[in-house]
C-alpha cells in the first residue's frame, strides 16, 4: 500500500508552500519523522517529515512547484506491506500523476489568490472585509463573489496566527468603524502600480518574504497609531563591564558577549513592572500577555526577520547571549522554523549595530511597543557640575497609542534606562 | 392553455391579426396557394383570399419595396423572406428606406412593416439556407429586431410587431419551428418589443441568449443543476433595441456572464451586450464576460460532421458555463 503524503499545514495562516528541494528520491528508504523535502513558504522554510516508515514510491510534485496545503506531494510504500498490489497501484499512481499534472496549470495560477474581481473588491470594501483572511474556492484559489457573500453571511472566517488578530478583524465590523480592514492588503500593491518605468530601471519581483514584510509594515502603520519617545542612557558602566568580561566569556562559553543580552534583560525586567507594555490590542479589550517572549530584529541582506526568544524572563545574561547568537545564526542560514517565529510579545531592535543614533521603528504587529537601542557614542556630558566623557546611547520607543499613553511608556523607558545605568565595571552577571 | 408549436404560433398570430385588422396582409414567395415552404401561412389564402395573401416573384427587393409603399399608403404589410439568407437583395430597401422614413419625414410618415424570415442552421440547409443574418441589421437605427425562442413569445411578439408603427425584422429560427412546443393562451395578447425575459433563475452563472441557443442553454442549465451549478438564463427576445436594464440586472445577479448565439462571434450581438455590461455593471463582475458563438467561418458547412462542429449544443454551452463557474 502506497501512502499519500500531503502538503502539511505549516502554520495557521500558511495555505501553500514551494517544494524547495527533495531530500529523497524514489526508491529511497525513509524512517518515520525523517525529513523528505524542504518547503519554503512566505513565512518560514521548513522540512516535511515522513509520516510513516517505508520506501519512497513516487515524487508527485517537482522542485520549485508551489502547492496548496493538503495537496499530494509524494507517495510512500509503507514498510512491511507486500508490494504485491504494486502494479494496479502503479497504474493508480500514474492516474494520480496525470490528474496532478492536470492540476499543474491551476497550481501555477495560485497568483489568482490576489486577483480580485471588481465585484469582490466592491463587496469587500462595502463590508470591510479583509480579503487576506478569506480563502477562495475559485480557480487558482481565486476569491469569488460567492465566497465573499458567504463570508458576509457567516462572518469573516477567524484566521490568522494570533487569535487576537482575528478578533480584531471581527470587531470593527460590528462597530461599523471602517478601521483596519480595507487599507491593509491593497496598499503595497497599489503603490507598485502606476510607477512609470524609464530606461535602465530594473524591476525586481517581490519575494514572498518581502511581500510579507510589506504587508505587516503597512498593517501595523495603518492599524496602530504610533507614538514615539526617546531617552538618553549613560552606559559607561556597562561598556566597562563588557570590556572586562568579554574575552573570558568568549573563552568560557563559546559565544560573544554583546550588549544585546543586557538590553534584553533590562527590557524584560521592566516589562514585569509594566505589563501593559507586554500586551496586544484586542479590539474591545487589551490582552496582557503572561509570557514574555522577546522578538529580536535580525537583518539579512534582503530581508528582516524577527525571531523570538521565548520566556526571556527565565534566562540569564548567558542564556540570552546564547539565544541571541543561535537565532542570529539560524536566521542567516535560512534555517528558522515556525516556532522560532511565533509568539513574540515585545520587540527589541539593535539599530546601533549599523551605526544609527536615532530611529523610529514600526511596531511588530500586534505587539504594543518596540524598543530600539542605538549606537553607543562617547560624548561630553555634564555630571556633578563637571564635563565628563561618557558612553552615551539613545533608546527609542514606538508605542501603540491605543494601548499605551506617554506616561506609562515614559516610566517603562525610564526603568530600562535606570537598569542599564546601574551596571558598573564590577557588576556580577 | 393549449400546447402548440413555434410555427403554429406564427400562423395563429398572422391569422388573428388579419382577422382583427383588415389593413394587415401578407406577401412573399409561395406564401399563398402553397401556404409557405415551411407552411407558416397555411390556411391564410383560403381564409383571406388572394388580395390579402400575395404570392410574389422571386425578388426580395420588390417584396420589401412593395411593402414599404403599402405601409406608406396605410396598409400593414407582413412580408415573408423565404430564407433569411435571401434578404440581402432587400437590404437597400430595409436599411435606406424603411428604417429612415420616420426620421426623414420628421415624424410625418411611419413605416408599419414586418419582415418575417426563417434563419439559422442545424437543418442540413448548408450555405444558402442556414445563415444567421441579424448582425447585418443590428445597430441600424430605425429598425427593431425581434428573435423569439418560444411559441408564447412568438405569438405575443409577432402581434406586437404587426401593431408597431415602425419596421420590425422578425427572425424565426427554422430549427425551432417544429422542435419547440409550448403553452400559448387562446385569448388575444401582445408582448412588449424591447423587453428581455428571465427563462430560468440561478445564482452561479448568467447565460444571455436568444433563439435556438436559448433552448440549448436551458438544457445545459438542467444538466449542470445536477452538478450543483445554478444557472440564470436571460432570453433577450429583442436584440434591437436591447433591454439594457434586464441585461444589467441579469449580469449583476451572478457576476459571471456567458453570452451565447449562433451568429458568428465577430460583430455579433454578444459584443454589444458584453460592452454594455462592461460599461454599466463593471463593479458587479466577478469574471471576464465570455461569449460562445458560431465560428468565424464564411458559411454553414454541408457536411453533417462539419455542420455539427459549427452548431452550438447543450454540451458546448455546459462546458463554457462550467468554466465560468469554476473561475
Amino acid at each position: 500500500m502506497a501512502t499519500d503524503i500531503l502538503m502539511p499545514q505549516l502554520g495557521e495562516s500558511v495555505t501553500e508552500g514551494t517544494i524547495a528541494k527533495w531530500l529523497k528520491k524514489p526508491g529511497d528508504p525513509v524512517s518515520k519523522y525523517e525529513p523528505i523535502c524542504e518547503v519554503s513558504t512566505d513565512k518560514v522554510n521548513a522540512e516535511v517529515p515522513s509520516t510513516i516508515e517505508g520506501t519512497i514510491v513516487e515524487l508527485v510534485v517537482e522542485e520549485g512547484t508551489t502547492v496548496s496545503v493538503g495537496d499530494l506531494i509524494c507517495r510512500i510504500q509503507e514498510a512491511g506491506t507486500a508490494a504485491a498490489e504494486e502494479e494496479p497501484k502503479a497504474e493508480a499512481a500514474k492516474e494520480e500523476k496525470a490528474s496532478a499534472k492536470a492540476e499543474v496549470p491551476a497550481q501555477e495560477e495560485t497568483s489568482m489568490k490576489q486577483r480580485y474581481s471588481p465585484a469582490v473588491l466592491k463587496l469587500a470594501n462595502e463590508h470591510n472585509i479583509d480579503l487576506t483572511r478569506i480563502s477562495g474556492t475559485g480557480r487558482g484559489g481565486r476569491i469569488t463573489r460567492k465566497d465573499i457573500l458567504r463570508a458576509i453571511e457567516q462572518g469573516v472566517p477567524a484566521a490568522a496566527e494570533q487569535p487576537v488578530a482575528a478578533e480584531k478583524s471581527a470587531a470593527p465590523r460590528e462597530e461599523t468603524k471602517p478601521e483596519p480592514a480595507q487599507p491593509k492588503q491593497p496598499a503595497p500593491v497599489a503603490e507598485a502600480a502606476g510607477v512609470p518605468l524609464e530606461n535602465g530601471d530594473i524591476e525586481i519581483p517581490v519575494t514572498a518574504v518581502r511581500r510579507t514584510i510589506a504587508q505587516r509594515m503597512v498593517q501595523s502603520k495603518h492599524e496602530a497609531p504610533h507614538a514615539w519617545t526617546m531617552m538618553e542612557v549613560d552606559v559607561t558602566g556597562l561598556v566597562e563591564l563588557r570590556n572586562r568580561l568579554k574575552e573570558d566569556f568568549k573563552k568560557r562559553e563559546g559565544v560573544n558577549l554583546t550588549f544585546m543580552p543586557f538590553f534584553i534583560k533590562a527590557v524584560v525586567d521592566s516589562l514585569k513592572e509594566f505589563p501593559y507594555l507586554n500586551s496586544v490590542w484586542g479590539g474591545d479589550k487589551i490582552i496582557l500577555k503572561k509570557r514574555i517572549n522577546i522578538s529580536i530584529a535580525v537583518a539579512t541582506d534582503d530581508a528582516l526577520y524577527v525571531p523570538v526568544i521565548h520566556d526571556a524572563d527565565e534566562k540569564s545574561i548567558l542564556g540570552l547571549a546564547r539565544a541571541v547568537s543561535q537565532l542570529a545564526e539560524k536566521t542567516r542560514a535560512g534555517k528558522l522554523d515556525l516556532k522560532d517565529m511565533q509568539g513574540g510579545t515585545f520587540t527589541v531592535n539593535n539599530t546601533g549595530s549599523f551605526g544609527s543614533v536615532l530611529s523610529a521603528p514600526i511596531i511588530n504587529h500586534p505587539q504594543a511597543a518596540i524598543l530600539s537601542f542605538e549606537s553607543i557614542v562617547k560624548r561630553p556630558v555634564v555630571t556633578n557640575q563637571m564635563i565628563a566623557v561618557r558612553d552615551m546611547m539613545n533608546i527609542c520607543l514606538s508605542l501603540d497609542h491605543r494601548i499605551l499613553d506617554g506616561l506609562m511608556a515614559g516610566r517603562f523607558l525610564k526603568r530600562v534606562k535606570e537598569r542599564l545605568e546601574a551596571y558598573g565595571p564590577n557588576s556580577e552577571i | 392553455m393549449p400546447v402548440i408549436s413555434y410555427i403554429d404560433a406564427v400562423t395563429q398570430a398572422l391569422q388573428e391579426e388579419m382577422k382583427r385588422d383588415s389593413r394587415v396582409f401578407v406577401l412573399g414567395e409561395d406564401v399563398g396557394v402553397r401556404g409557405g415552404v415551411f407552411r407558416a401561412t397555411a390556411g391564410l389564402y383560403e381564409e383571406f383570399g388572394p388580395e390579402r395573401v400575395l404570392d410574389t416573384p422571386l425578388t426580395e427587393s420588390a417584396i420589401v419595396g412593395v411593402s414599404i409603399g403599402a405601409a406608406a399608403y396605410g396598409k400593414r404589410p407582413v412580408a415573408e423572406i423565404q430564407f433569411a439568407d435571401f434578404i440581402m437583395p432587400a437590404v437597400n430597401q430595409i436599411v435606406s428606406e424603411a428604417a429612415k422614413i420616420r426620421y426623414r419625414s420628421n415624424g410625418d410618415w411611419t413605416c408599419p412593416l414586418v419582415i418575417r424570415a426563417p434563419y439559422g442552421g442545424g437543418v442540413h440547409g448548408a450555405l444558402y439556407h442556414s445563415q444567421s443574418v441579424e448582425k447585418m441589421f443590428n445597430g441600424v437605427p430605425g429598425l427593431k429586431i425581434v428573435m423569439p425562442s418560444t411559441p408564447y413569445d412568438v405569438k405575443g411578439l409577432l402581434k406586437a410587431a404587426i401593431r408597431d408603427e415602425d419596421p420590425v425584422l422578425f427572425f424565426e429560427h427554422k430549427r425551432c419551428y417544429r422542435l419547440i412546443k409550448g403553452e400559448v393562451p387562446v385569448e388575444d395578447y401582445t408582448l412588449p418589443i424591447g423587453k428581455a425575459d428571465v427563462k430560468r433563475e440561478g445564482d452561479d452563472v448568467t447565460v444571455i441568449s436568444y433563439g435556438l441557443t436559448l433552448h440549448f442553454a436551458l438544457q445545459a442549465a438542467e444538466m449542470l443543476e445536477k452538478e450543483g451549478i445554478s444557472v440564470h438564463v436571460l432570453d433577450l427576445r429583442t436584440i434591437l433595441p436591447l433591454d439594457k436594464e434586464a441585461i444589467i440586472e441579469a449580469a449583476a445577479k451572478t457576476g459571471k456572464v456567458l453570452i451565447v448565439h449562433e451568429d458568428n462571434l465577430t460583430g455579433g450581438v454578444g459584443g454589444e451586450v458584453a460592452a454594455l455590461i462592461a460599461q454599466e455593471a463593471f463593479f458587479e463582475l466577478d469574471a471576464p464576460v465570455q461569449r460562445l458563438c458560431g465560428p468565424d467561418v464564411p458559411a454553414m458547412p454541408y457536411s453533417p460532421t462539419m455542420e455539427k462542429e459549427f452548431m452550438l449544443n447543450p454540451e458546448k454551452i455546459a462546458n463554457a458555463i462550467r468554466e465560468l463557474a469554476e473561475f
